[in-house]
């Protein structure tokens, strides 16, 4: 079975199912409407104060404001959903059925949910960032759009491994319902350029969960800050992490012992 | 009033032999939570610093005491939350606690007072870690840290008055995130969650005081973290407990209101 045709047939699963439930759109239209307003407040008490922010100015800052929404967009859409019935089947020993089933199950598991409407982030997120590259007068080249979209889908792909990575703890220790918690919180962190932290923490940010590499640097691809070393730095960590979750679900995959054992 | 007393006891008791068998995980929920004070903190600290030392009456060191104190307050805070009413009446669950010879409302508070005691066992450790980076500026009194026991159990009771009468809006309505979220929103911005509220615009200031939020969280940080005179001190508890009167008043009436509006399907 062609992987391609089989995660096209689970997206349209997933989006015929949600395209049941049309007031979800308005609420979820809403609800986006409410974490924009959230973010603009505290970007307008902190320019209050001051012009910029170690470096960052207000428009600058709005573009990391729309990655950090589009990528929580991407992420509750198609990482999220997938995970917890991931980490749900580990628990209650469904898993079987997905082992059972003739395709890579690492694969299987990660696209059978998609929660469709979570894409409003997504455009909700794209129209900021467009926003602010309108109000920051220059002119993206080329070359920048697709840094952009480069640095995006890394960033998915390190965000989805680590994601990966923590849900196949389930394997070992069986209540990881918090870790959902913990990420979301993490994530968060990416609200701001990393390099306002103290060390310690953006190093946590950097390597442990990658929300450096998520939010911050797609945003520095949009103003001018990217330099090609970073990108080369993040495709490398990108290669890394995809192999590190591959071996620690293989190993995890061990100490499974199913429904009926 | 004695069957309340041996409720009460009874169910923290539970509730904090449950939550130590899971001291990992409330560790993890602890971590996930640290996140937001620590952004909040970091950025205002900037800030300072840019502003030549202090901003808003706040220097990084002031601004690490607010913040850590959060932390304490923020766990206090947590109440059953009104995404727990929505599943409870959603689900037919609420029939079952009905049933039962004491107001469902008494097992919410009692089960999480008792999470509050292995929060602070948590927290003690955690406060420790954020002290050495940060660096807090601690100034207070014994009036202070009394004040302040009392001022963080009357935060969680306003608290949890305010979102229970959040919960029951779904029985009329079964779509309520939406409404949750605003409410969380206005939430942290009017009660000192995001920023100190002298960093805010005046009109919002004085919209504040009239407003239940500002008694959750900034006031009782700022009885530690701030220097509040003794006056301010006694007459910030006093607003609390007219916050708790009307909040047992108002869940009280939307509770006879609501049950009528009750339709359990098994449960």
């Amino acid at each position: 079975m062609n992987p391609f045709k089989l995660a096209f047939l689970y997206l349209r699963i997933g989006v015929m199912n949600e395209l049941q439930y049309r007031v979800n759109f308005f609420i979820q239209l809403l609800q986006s409407f409410i974490a924009i307003a959230i973010g603009l407040i505290g970007l307008s008490l902190v320019f209050a104060q001051v012009n910029e922010l170690s470096g960052w100015n207000r428009n600058e800052l709005l573009a990391v404001m729309g990655v950090h929404i589009l990528m929580g967009g991407v992420i509750r859409a198609a990482i999220m959903p997938n995970m917890n019935r991931f980490m749900g089947d580990v628990q209650q020993g469904t898993l079987d059925f997905a082992l059972a089933k003739p395709v890579d199950t690492q694969f299987l598991v990660s696209i059978r949910e998609f929660s469709f409407w979570q894409l409003v982030d997504v455009v909700v997120g794209l129209v900021i960032v467009g926003v602010a590259v309108g109000l920051m007068q220059t002119t993206a080249s080329l070359w920048q759009a697709l840094a952009f979209v480069a640095a995006l889908v890394m960033g998915a792909l390190m965000i989805y491994s680590v994601y990966f990575m923590v849900t196949s703890l389930a394997f070992w220790i069986i209540r990881v319902d918090q870790i959902v918690n913990l990420f979301e919180g993490i994530y968060a962190a990416g609200r701001w350029p990393v390099g306002i932290y103290p060390d310690w923490l953006r190093t946590g940010l950097t390597f442990l969960v990658p929300v450096a590499f998520a939010v911050t640097v797609p945003a520095e691809a949009l103003t001018n800050r990217l330099t090609s070393l970073t990108l080369l730095g993040a495709f490398g960590l990108t290669v890394f992490l995809l192999i590190l979750a591959r071996s620690i679900w293989k190993l995890g995959l061990r100490s499974y012992s199913g429904a009926s054992a | 009033m004695r069957r309340y007393i041996d409720f009460y006891l009874a169910a923290m008791k539970i509730s904090i032999l449950q939550d130590f068998q899971y001291a990992v995980a409330q560790l993890f929920y602890m971590i996930g939570m640290l996140v937001e004070p620590i952004i909040y903190l970091v950025v205002w600290s900037t800030v300072a610093r840019q502003m030549g030392g202090s901003v808003g009456g706040y220097t990084p060191g002031t601004f690490a005491t607010y913040y850590i104190v959060w932390t304490l307050v923020r766990n206090m805070n947590i109440v059953f939350t009104p995404y727990g009413w929505e599943w409870r009446i959603k689900q037919g669950q609420l029939s079952m606690e009905l049933m039962r010879p004491i107001h469902p409302i008494h097992s919410d508070v009692a089960m999480l007072a008792g999470m509050k005691v292995v929060m602070i066992a948590i927290w003690l450790p955690v406060a420790a870690f954020l002290t050495l980076f940060f660096k807090p500026e601690w100034n207070v009194t014994w009036l202070e840290i009394l004040v302040f026991f009392f001022a963080i159990w009357g935060a969680y009771l306003i608290r949890t008055m305010l979102l229970s009468m959040l919960g029951l809006i779904t029985f009329w309505t079964t779509r309520v995130s939406a409404i949750f979220e605003l409410y969380f929103g206005l939430e942290l911005i009017l009660s000192g969650r995001l920023v100190p509220m002298s960093l805010m615009p005046v009109w919002v200031q004085n919209l504040s005081v009239y407003l239940p939020f500002k008694w959750t969280f900034f006031f009782p940080i700022e009885t530690l973290a701030g220097n509040m005179s003794p006056a301010e001190l006694l007459s910030g508890l006093g607003m609390q407990v007219v916050w708790i009167l009307l909040g047992l008043l108002g869940l009280n009436l939307l509770w006879k209101v609501a049950l009528k509006e009750y339709s359990a399907v098994g449960g």
